[in-house]
C-alpha cells in the first residue's frame, strides 16, 4: 500500500516534506516512521487524517500521516 | 517590600498633576500584580459604566512582582483598562524590555487618568517625572516616534508608544513598546490616544529588592532546566518561533480559511513556519531575560522588523486566502508602525472580504483601493496602512469586525465574541477551546487559557480534540492559572515548562513569601472572578458567553473537522458550575465570598 508521510520542522532535514511511501500490508505507523527513521522520541504530533493517533495504529492503502517533533504554541 | 518596589505612579493628564502614592500592600498580595492588581485597581477606581474613551476611563501600566527581577522571562507588565472594542475589562500584556526598565525605575504601575488638553509624552527618569510637549510626534509612526525619543532622551531609554490608529482611536489600536512588542488587543491604544497621551519613555538604575537571592538563583536553576528540557521551550520555539503553528493547526483541519468559511487552507505549506525560517528570517528578537526566544525579526524587500507571530500570518494570511508571506510579513510591518492588533486587522480584513463576496460591500467603496477579495495579496497591505490612517473605507475597518458587518446589516458575518476578533483556530474541531473563546472575560482571545496546549500540542498531557467530557474542568483551571502567571511578570509561554509551584517558588523568592502552588491557582480564580463582576457591572453579561452563529450552526466543509459545529450549550452549565456560579452564569455570594470578593 502507499502511504503520504508528511514531515514537519526539523523532521524534514534529509528526509522532505511529502513523501509517498511504499509498505506492506497490516504495516503500522511504527513501521513507517522505522522506514524514515524517524526515532519514536522526535514524535511529539502524530496525525493520521488529522485526527490524533498512536505508533500502534495499522495503516490503510491512501492514509496521510502527519508528523512533528516537539514544537511550539501561539 | 521584596518585589514590589511599594510606589505607583498617578498622573492626572487634565491638571497635568503628578503624585507619588504607596501601594498598598494587601492589594498586591491579593492580586498579585499586573492583570490582578490592575483589574482591582480599577474596580475600585473606575465605574464599570463609564465610555471607554472619556477622561473618566484610566488607563494602568502594571507589573508584577517578579518584573525586572533574575526570573526567566521576568519583563513583563499589562495595559488594564476599559476596552473600547468590548465594553470590558480589558488587560493586554506585553514583553519587550519596558516592563522591566519601570520596575528599575523604582515604579510598580503607572495610572492615567484624565485627558490632556494637547499631546503630551512622559518622561521617567527613576524618581524624576514630567510631561512634555509631544505635538511634533503627533501623527508619527513608531519608528519615526521612537527615533525621535531615542535621539531626545538617549537609545538607553524604553519607550512605550502608540501610532496613528491609537490617535484616530480606532478600536483596533495597540500599546507598542520596545518598536515592535504589543499590547496589542483590545484597543488599548485608542484609550491611551483618546487621553492625548503619545507616549511614556523610561530610564532606570535601581534594581528591584529581592528577600531570599539563594533561594530564586536555586528555583531559577530548577525552571531554566524545566525551560531547556521542554521540547516546545527548548526547541520549537526557539528554532521556528509561533510560526510552526500554521502547519500543525492546519493539518488538524482546524486552521480557519476566508473568515471561518472553511477550517483547511490549501497554500498552509507557504505560509508556514518552515517558509518563514528558510525565507525570511533574519535573527531571533527575544525579551528581557528570555531563555526562550521565541520572537523574530524578518527582512523582506527594504522592510525589516519583528514578527510576524502565528497569529498574525493566520489573520491575514489564511483567514484572507493570502498565500504570500512577504505580503503578510508587510502588513504585519505596517500594523506595528500604524499601532494596531494584528490578530483584529488581519480578522477585520477578512470580515470585509466575506461582505464583498456577498455582495454587500461595493467595489466603488474601496475608492482607488486594491478589490478586499479573498486571496488577493496587495489587498492587505494596503488597506492596513489605510485602516492605519482612517482614509476611506480605511475609517470602517478600523472600527473592527463587529461594528464594520453590523453596518451592513449582517453581524453575524463578524467572527467575533463580545465585538472581538477570534483568533488562530477554530473551536468547531477544538471542543474545550470553543468553551475558553465564548467565555474569555475580554472577549475573543486564545490566550485567556490555551486549551490547544492539551487538546493540540499534547501538553501537559494529550487530549481529544473532539472529545467534550472533562473539558469544561481544564478550560476552568487554565484560565485561573493563566490569570496568575499574567499578574506576576512572566510570560504565559513558560507554562508549557512549567508548574504551579515553580511558579510560587520563584514568586516566595522575590516577594519572601510562603505560597503554594495551589494558592497561586486561587489567586487566579480570584482575578478571574473579579473580571467577571466588572464585565457584570458594565452590562457585559452571560449571554454574550456565545459564539458566532456560524460555528455553532455551520458545519466544517471539508477536511479532518468536516461535519462539525461547536457544542457549546452542552458544555456551558458544567463550566458555570465547575466555576461556582449559579446556572445562569453568574458568580455566587458563596463564591465570591469563599475567594474573600
Ligand atoms: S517566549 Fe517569546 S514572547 Fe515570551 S518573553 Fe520570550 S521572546 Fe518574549
Amino acid at each position: 500500500m502507499t502511504i503520504e508521510a508528511r514531515l514537519f520542522a526539523t523532521l524534514r532535514e534529509g528526509r522532505g516534506k511529502v513523501l509517498k511511501v511504499e509498505l506492506g500490508d497490516g504495516a503500522t505507523v511504527a513501521d513507517l516512521a522505522g522506514r524514515l527513521s524517524i526515532d519514536r522520541k522526535d514524535v511529539a504530533i502524530l496525525l493520521v487524517g488529522g485526527r490524533d493517533a498512536r505508533l500502534d495504529r495499522p495503516l490503510s492503502d491512501g492514509e496521510i500521516v502527519s508528523i512533528f517533533p516537539p514544537v511550539g504554541g501561539g | 517590600m521584596y518585589g514590589y518596589n511599594g510606589k505607583i505612579l498617578r498622573v492626572n493628564l487634565t491638571d497635568r498633576s503628578i503624585k507619588t502614592e504607596a501601594l498598598d500592600e494587601a492589594k498586591a498580595r491579593k492580586y498579585i500584580g499586573g492583570r490582578g492588581l490592575g483589574t482591582k485597581m480599577m474596580m475600585d477606581e473606575v465605574d464599570p459604566s463609564v465610555d471607554a474613551l472619556s477622561p473618566a476611563n484610566k488607563l494602568m501600566i502594571v507589573t508584577g512582582p517578579l518584573t525586572g527581577t533574575a526570573t526567566p522571562t521576568g519583563g513583563r507588565y499589562m495595559a488594564v483598562t476599559k476596552s473600547p472594542l468590548t465594553g470590558t475589562i480589558a488587560s493586554s500584556n506585553s514583553g519587550g524590555y519596558f516592563g522591566a526598565e519601570l520596575k528599575f525605575a523604582g515604579w510598580d504601575a503607572i495610572v492615567f487618568e484624565g485627558k490632556a488638553s494637547a499631546p503630551v509624552y512622559l518622561n521617567v527618569v527613576d524618581d524624576k517625572v514630567e510631561l512634555l510637549d509631544a505635538g511634533k510626534l503627533w501623527g508619527k509612526v513608531l519608528s519615526e516616534t521612537t527615533d525621535a525619543l531615542e535621539q531626545a532622551h538617549g537609545d538607553k531609554a524604553r519607550i512605550l508608544a502608540i501610532g496613528p490608529a491609537g490617535e484616530r482611536l480606532s478600536l483596533l489600536a495597540a500599546i507598542m513598546n520596545d518598536r515592535w512588542r504589543a499590547a496589542g488587543r483590545s484597543g488599548v491604544g485608542a484609550v491611551m490616544g483618546s487621553k492625548n497621551l503619545k507616549a511614556v519613555v523610561v530610564k532606570g538604575s535601581g534594581k528591584v529588592a529581592v528577600a531570599d537571592e539563594a533561594a530564586l538563583k536555586e528555583a531559577f536553576a530548577v525552571c531554566m532546566k524545566k525551560i531547556k528540557d521542554n521540547g516546545v521551550t527548548g526547541t520549537g520555539l526557539p528554532t521556528y518561533g509561533t510560526a510552526v503553528l500554521v502547519n500543525i493547526i492546519n493539518e488538524n483541519g482546524v486552521f480557519p480559511t476566508n473568515n471561518f468559511q472553511e477550517s483547511v487552507f490549501d497554500k498552509a505549506e507557504e505560509i508556514s513556519g518552515e517558509a518563514l525560517a528558510e525565507k525570511y528570517l533574519k535573527k531571533k528578537d527575544p525579551c528581557f531575560r528570555c531563555p526562550i526566544a521565541c520572537g523574530r525579526y524578518c527582512e523582506v524587500d527594504d522592510i525589516k522588523g519583528g514578527g510576524p507571530e502565528y497569529e498574525t500570518i493566520w489573520a491575514f494570511g489564511g483567514d484572507c486566502g493570502v498565500s504570500s508571506l512577504k505580503d503578510v510579513i508587510k502588513a504585519n510591518y505596517w500594523c506595528n508602525e500604524y499601532g494596531i492588533d494584528t490578530i483584529s486587522a488581519g480578522a477585520t480584513l477578512a470580515a470585509a472580504m466575506e461582505l464583498y463576496q456577498k455582495g454587500l460591500v461595493k467595489k466603488t467603496e474601496f475608492g482607488d483601493g486594491p478589490e478586499l477579495k479573498f486571496g488577493n495579496a496587495d489587498s492587505i497591505v494596503e488597506w492596513t496602512k489605510r485602516m492605519g490612517a482612517g482614509t476611506g473605507f480605511g475609517a470602517k475597518l478600523a472600527k473592527g469586525s463587529y461594528r464594520l458587518c453590523e453596518s451592513y446589516g449582517v453581524p453575524e458575518l463578524s467572527m467575533t465574541v463580545k465585538k472581538q476578533e477570534l483568533p488562530a483556530y477554530d473551536p468547531r474541531g477544538i471542543m474545550g477551546h470553543g468553551v475558553q473563546y465564548a467565555t474569555s472575560n475580554r472577549g475573543g482571545c486564545h490566550v485567556r487559557g490555551y486549551m490547544i496546549s492539551p487538546e493540540i500540542l499534547g501538553l501537559p498531557e494529550k487530549l481529544d480534540r473532539l472529545e467534550t467530557a472533562g473539558k469544561p474542568g481544564w478550560v476552568k483551571i487554565f484560565q485561573d492559572f493563566t490569570a496568575s502567571i499574567d499578574s506576576v511578570g512572566l510570560c504565559l509561554f513558560t507554562s508549557f515548562a512549567m508548574g504551579a509551584d515553580d511558579y510560587a517558588a520563584l514568586y516566595n523568592a522575590v516577594c519572601g513569601t510562603k505560597i503554594t502552588g495551589a494558592d497561586f491557582v486561587t489567586s487566579g480564580e480570584r482575578i478571574w472572578n473579579i473580571e467577571k463582576q466588572y464585565n457584570l457591572a458594565a452590562g457585559i453579561g452571560p449571554d454574550q458567553d456565545t459564539l458566532p452563529p456560524r460555528l455553532l450552526e455551520e458545519p466544517v466543509p471539508a477536511g479532518p473537522s468536516k461535519g462539525r459545529v461547536h457544542p457549546l450549550s452542552q458544555m456551558l452549565p458544567e463550566y458555570y458550575s465547575l466555576r461556582g456560579w449559579d446556572a445562569k452564569g453568574i458568580p455566587t455570594k458563596g463564591k465570591l465570598s469563599e475567594l474573600g470578593l
